[in-house]
Order: C-alpha cells, then structure tokens, then sequence
C-alpha cells in the first residue's frame, strides 16, 4: 500500500529539482495564508456573493486584471529563468529538459494567460461605460467566460508541480507533441488548459460584438463611437473568426494524442506542416486581437492628453477593420522556410507588407493629434510617448522579416525574438499599462501614485532596450532560438549579459508596479470629481467608482466626444445634478453561481483528460452538462433596483437634488 | 437569448415589448432529426457501404453543407430580424474567410506534393 502510494506520488507530483521544490512550498503556504485570512474574518460570504459570482462587467474587470497580473508575474519569472541561464556560456543553472518547458510556459502564458485576460480586463471596465451600457449584453456569458479562462489558466499552471509542465513550445509542434516526441502529461495539460480558456475567450468576443451593435446610447451612432470601443469592435470580430481555427486545430492533435489518430503524425499518413499552417490561422490573427485595442488605447490618452480631437477619426476606423480582415492573410510568413514555393511565399509577404500601411497610417495620426496640442506628461501619456518608437523600430524589423528570401536568414534566430518582443511589449504591454494607469482612477476611485510610476516607467523603458536591443545582433551573430546554452567559442557571452541585466531592469520595473499599487491604495490621490484627466469619453462623466448600475440617467450622444463638447458648452463648470424626478428604478441582472460552477466543472474534465482518469473526465462532463440544464431552467435572472436605493447613491455621489 | 433574454441591461426601459418570436417546438425538432439524419448518412456511407473514396468525400461535404443549412434556418433564425442585416454581412465575411482559410491551405500544403 504504502509502496504504491509512494510510486503513484513520484510521478503525480514533479520531484528532482530544488526549484520545484520550492515552488511546492510556497503554494501550500500562500493557500494556507489565504483559507486563514478567510476563515479568521469570516469572509467567505462577502467573497461568494461580491466576487466569485458576480455579472457585473466592472467587478469582472477587474478579476481579470489580478488574475493576469498574476500571470505576468508568473511569465516574468520564467523569463527571468532563462535569461539566467543564457546570462554568460555554459551555466549550470537550468538543465535543457527544464530549460525547453520555461521557454514553452513562458510564451503560452505571456499570450493566453497575460495578454489576454488583460484585454479582456481592460474591455469589461471600459467598453459598457464608455457607450452608456449599464452592462453587458450577456452579463452570465461574461461571468462564464471568466471562470473559463480562470480554470483554464490553473489547468495550465498545475503541470508545474503536479505531472510536469509542457515542453513542446509555446505553439506546441507536432511530431514533437505528438505522443511519440512527449509522451508525459505535460501536452495534455496545454492542450485542455487552452482549450478550456479559449471557449471563454471566444464567448467574450461574441458578448462585446453584441454589446458594441446593441447597447449603444441613443444617439451614438457607429461614426460617433469613441475610438477603444471600435478597436475592441474590430478585435471582437477577429476572436470570433479566429479562435474556432485554434479549437478545431488543439481538438485535431488531442484526437492524436488520445486516441491514436494519425493527423499529424510522422507515420500513417499524417501530415504535421498541416497543423503548423492551421495553428499560425489562428496565432497571426491572435496578434492583432491583442494589439488592436492597445492601439485604441493610444488613440483615447493621445487626444485626452493633447487636449484636442482624435486626428483623422475615419482613417482611423478604417485602419483598424481593414487590419482586422487583411489579419488573415498573412500566417503564411510564420514559416517561410517551410518551402510552399515561391508563389506562395511571396503572395504571403506581400500581405504581410500591406498590413503596415494602416498600421502607418494609425502612428502618424497619434502624431498629428499631438502636433500643436497642450500636451501634459501624466502616466499614460508617458507610456504612450514610450510605446511610438518602440512599435515603429517593432514594426520596421516586422517589414525586414517580410521580405521572404531574407527570411531564410532571419528564421527562428534571435533576430527574431527581438522583434516578436518589441512589438509585443511596446505595443501590447506598454498599451495595456497605458490603458491601466488611464483607467484606474475610474474604477477604484483613487490616482496610481506618480513618482513610483515614474520610476517603474524609466526601468522598463531602459530595460526594454539593454534587453532587446542585443537580441538583433545575436541574431545576426548566428544564436538560435531555444538553445538552452552556449560555448565560450561562440562569442555571444558579453550580449547576452547586456540583455540579461535588461531583462532584470523591467523584473524591477514590476516590483515598482506592485509597489505603486499597494502605496496607492493608502495614499494615492482620491478622485472625487469622477473626470481626474480632464478627459473626452462618457465613462468620465460619472462618479468614481461608478455606482453599480453604472448611469442613473442614459446618457444620450449627439455628436462625437460628446462628454467633452457638453463640458465645453458649460465653460468646464461642473455637471448640474439632476432632479431626482428623472430618476427611475433600474433593471439589472442577478448574481448567478452557476458560472464558477460550470468552470469548475470543465477543470476537473480537464484534469481527468489529462491524466486520462475516465471516471473523472465524465463526471466533470457530466457536471457541465448538469451545470447547462440548471440553467436553462432558471427564468428569476433580473431584477428592479429600487428607486429609493437609486435616489440615495445618487445623493450619496452628490449627482442629485 | 432564449426566452428570457439572459437579462440584458436594457437602458431602464424595463420591459421586453418588442420580443421576437424564436421559432416553434415544431422548427426545433425538424432541425434536429434533420441534423441527426444528416450526420447518419455518412456514417453509414463510410461503414457500411463500398463507395470509392471520391465518392465518399463528395457525400461527406455535401451532407455537411446541408447541415450548415438546416442549423442557420432551424436554429440560428437566419430568416428573421429587422433593421441592418448584420447576420447576412456576418455570414458573407465568414464564407469568404472559410474560403480563404481552405482554398490557400490546399495552395500552401500542395507544394508538398510537388517535392514528394
């Protein structure tokens, strides 16, 4: 008995190295510090009926920001590893088994993990808010969406310390993650861990694209929308093309891996360069869902920072959809070497080439809206300065890599780590820290305090460049991706140092971001006024915090920026409150328990299709099955806020006489 | 988005007059025993019959585009609506994306049989 139970936890758990180890202890430690604090202030209550199952689109916002600010964290510390490893030839610090699964968990969570669910964060705290929603449109969907992508992530996060992490790359090639090349569990873990986040992902681009057509106050026509909602449009429509290609692609290569099938595989006919052309269907549109409303961000801080208009609000739009369609004629130049011919790449490098234009055109009207604005250098302004020639060098190496036959020489080196890592940081990350540092104010109510931000500005932004900067030339120099470690012969030692102490400079830069957080919630500078930028958008012309249903009065929009042309007409004086006459009960959703159960469900399906335990795999289906029945049969989902509880938040706020 | 329209936040209106009618019992259950057959068909084409394995293809994709059909008119109530005809711009962005995806992965991966 024992002896079995000690070989079944041999292989259940990860053993051998001390950094696992510790890993080990300090999730059983923090778990215990958070039943503890739990328990001891009898929160468990607060936390079900607030949090875990809550439909409000702010709440949810801001659950999908902690949680991947926590994937950051996470992803960080795995680049941390490796640029460890890499810092000087020949360390002994990881061994290559190891070295090749932080690679692999370092892109998937950077991507699927981060970059994701901080979109999505940044979309449910803005998008209702900014078109005079009081939610969603499918306020249980988005709270299904979010547990999804939770569990998913926790799926994924598990194989760490318990049956081992995958190691087959971010995008998890066959014939390597076929059965053959990585028989362990760690496969399975990304295969379920994606797939179940990626049905939240593509129910959430569902619930926006519905929200965005529907939900609009009267009068905002599409051409008077405020620029991040039609880049959270446009990202929308790309999700919902592309994610079913990633489900239909990870579902192919688990029927290979699960039953045997031979889609992909070496043998048996299969055909591998298959699922590379199918994964890159969905992983180069999947750079575009994430960077699209980094851009809108952009265009909101550049023309509220500016003090002036957005600069050619029609090319703009039009920029964004024509990058949302021509998104999906590119993927080919992922593999270029692959040799489909010359027809074939060149067709594909062209497209890729095309899709600059717009881009161009989206950096030269941020340029324009600044040229002769009053320009103020707050914390969003700063990150979007940082992120214009960080993205133009990005985008320009983007182009170099286009060409095809340059390519051949380009491919999988460094060269073009660098570039992945300058458009996706200075684009992507230094958008999204922008739209945080912009929007924070609105949702909890108090500033992020200014000198730690600035001090976390300037070691990310010098950090970026010592870090990736040297990355081009040891791209040239001949280092590979992925290589694990390198001779003294090779030359690369004093590059590779310069980029690691980079990347240590933004690991410090974080620290700093943690740091301003927690400082802030004391002593950052509370926002009474509900508009502490002076900005252009109606989510500003509410309290911060909004009150739970967000506008007592629907707002109605008659023109472009209307918030700021009202505050205009008005000389800047504040908004008269409004006479408690016009208020009126409100019709909201219901909390529901249901998602976070449903989610739940999903993981323990997933946990047994991991380690192919049948019994657990069907009760999990099962469980989502039930989950689904409950409800459909559950017809008590809204209810009135009643008017007196309107009129007194309303008071409360100072918004009403 | 069944009956009871997963209580979206309508801007304090309150009341779902202008409730659209989605589909009878009688809708639902054609589209499912047609969805069934349609999923049948190939089934036994595949396992119980000797066709060649163009004629099979040929029955697989033909069934599947009928199903395509049966589940936009049974199910997704492509016929009804008013106002901009999002669904139909939808479905012509997506069937020009679904051509676009198949037409050049067969272009992309016919290389390999070039080289074979």
């Amino acid at each position: 008995m024992y002896a079995s139970i000690k070989s079944f936890a041999s292989s259940f758990f990860v053993t051998g190295d001390p950094l696992i180890y510790g890993a080990d202890v300090s999730i059983v430690l923090t778990s215990i510090a958070v039943l503890f604090v739990l328990f001891y202030f009898k929160k468990w209550g607060w936390l079900w009926r607030e949090w875990l199952t809550t439909v409000d689109h702010k709440k949810i916002g801001i659950m999908y920001l902690f949680a991947s600010l926590l994937m950051l964290f996470r992803g960080g510390v795995d680049a941390l590893l490796m640029r460890t490893q890499l810092a000087l030839p020949n360390v002994q610090f990881l061994q290559a088994d190891h070295y090749n699964a932080v690679f692999t968990t370092h892109g998937t969570i950077m991507i699927l993990f981060m970059a994701m669910p901080m979109m999505f964060g940044l979309f449910n705290m803005v998008v209702p808010l900014q078109i005079g929603a009081r939610d969603v449109a499918y306020p249980f969907l988005n709270s299904v969406s979010f547990w999804l992508f939770f569990f998913g992530a926790m799926l994924f996060n598990l194989s760490f310390v318990i049956g081992g992490s995958p190691d087959a790359g971010w995008l998890s090639y066959p014939p390597l993650s076929e059965m053959s090349g990585s028989p362990g569990v760690g496969e399975n873990f990304y295969i379920w861990g994606i797939q179940i986040s990626g049905i939240g992902s593509l129910a959430t681009g569902i619930n926006f694209i519905v929200t965005i057509l529907k939900m609009r106050a009267p009068g905002m026509k599409f051409m008077k929308m405020p620029m991040f909602t039609w880049s959270v449009f446009s990202s929308s429509i790309i999700i919902i093309f592309a994610f079913p290609i990633l489900t239909v692609t990870l579902a192919l290569l688990f029927i290979d891996r699960y039953m045997g099938g031979h889609l992909f595989t070496m043998d048996g006919g299969g055909f591998p360069m298959m699922y590379i052309n199918l994964i890159w269907m969905w992983g180069h549109p999947e750079v575009y869902i994430v960077v699209l409303p980094a851009f809108g961000i952009f265009s909101e801080i550049v023309a509220t920072f500016s003090r002036k208009r957005i600069f050619g609000y029609k090319s703009m739009v039009f920029a964004l959809l024509s990058i949302s369609i021509l998104s999906f004629f590119t993927w080919v130049h992922h593999f270029f070497t692959m040799g489909s011919g010359a027809d074939v790449n060149v067709a594909f490098a062209i497209a890729t080439m095309a899709i600059g234009i717009p881009t161009g055109a989206k950096v030269f009207n941020w340029l324009f809206t600044m040229f002769r604005g009053r320009i103020r250098l707050e914390q969003p302004m700063m990150w979007t300065l940082a992120f214009i020639p960080c993205f133009v060098v990005g985008g320009a190496t983007g182009v170099m890599l286009a060409v095809a036959p340059a390519d051949y020489q380009y491919h999988n080196s460094y060269f073009l780590i660098a570039h992945f890592h300058q458009v996706l940081i200075g684009g992507v990350v230094f958008g999204y820290l922008a739209g945080i540092y912009y929007w924070w104010p609105k949702l909890f109510g108090f500033k992020l305090n200014e000198r730690l931000g600035k001090y976390a500005f300037w070691l990310w932004n010098i950090g970026f460049y010592v870090c990736f900067m040297p990355q081009y030339a040891l791209g040239f120099m001949g280092m590979t991706r992925r290589v694990y470690t390198y001779g003294w012969d090779m030359g690369w030692g004093p590059l590779n140092l310069v980029s690691t102490i980079g990347a240590f400079l933004m690991g410090i830069g974080f620290v700093f971001q943690v740091w301003q957080i927690l400082y802030s919630v004391k002593y950052g500078e509370r926002d009474t006024t509900g508009d502490p930028w002076n900005a252009r958008t109606l989510e500003w012309s509410i309290p911060s915090p909004p009150p739970m249903y967000n506008f007592a009065v629907v707002p109605v929009v008659d023109e472009r920026d209307s918030f700021w042309e009202d505050k205009e007409r008005r000389d800047f004086a504040p908004a008269p409150p409004v006479p408690v006459s016009k208020l009126e009960s409100i019709h909201m959703p219901k909390n529901s328990g249901v998602p976070i159960i449903f989610a739940a469900c999903w993981f323990i399906a997933g946990f047994g299709f991991v380690f192919d335990w049948k019994w657990m795999a069907f009760s999990g289906l099962a469980g989502v099955g039930i989950s689904l029945l409950v409800r459909s049969f559950t017809y008590d989902t809204d209810y009135y806020v009643p008017l007196e509880e309107v009129i007194e938040t309303e008071k409360a706020a100072g918004r009403a006489v | 988005m069944s009956q009871h329209p997963a209580g979206a936040a309508d801007h304090g209106h309150g009341h779902h007059d202008e409730h659209e009618n989605h589909g009878s019992l009688k809708a639902y259950v054609i589209g499912f025993i047609l969805s069934i057959v349609l999923t049948v068909i190939p089934l036994l084409v595949v396992f119980q019959t000797n066709m060649s394995k163009n004629g099979i293809i040929i029955t697989i994709v033909t069934m599947a585009v009928i199903q395509l059909l049966v589940q936009l008119l049974f199910f997704m109530h492509i016929r009804e609506g008013e106002g901009p005809k999002y669904n139909v711009m939808t479905l012509i962005l997506g069937l020009f994306i679904v051509v676009v995806i198949v037409a050049s992965s067969v272009w992309i991966m016919s290389f390999n049989s070039v080289v074979q």
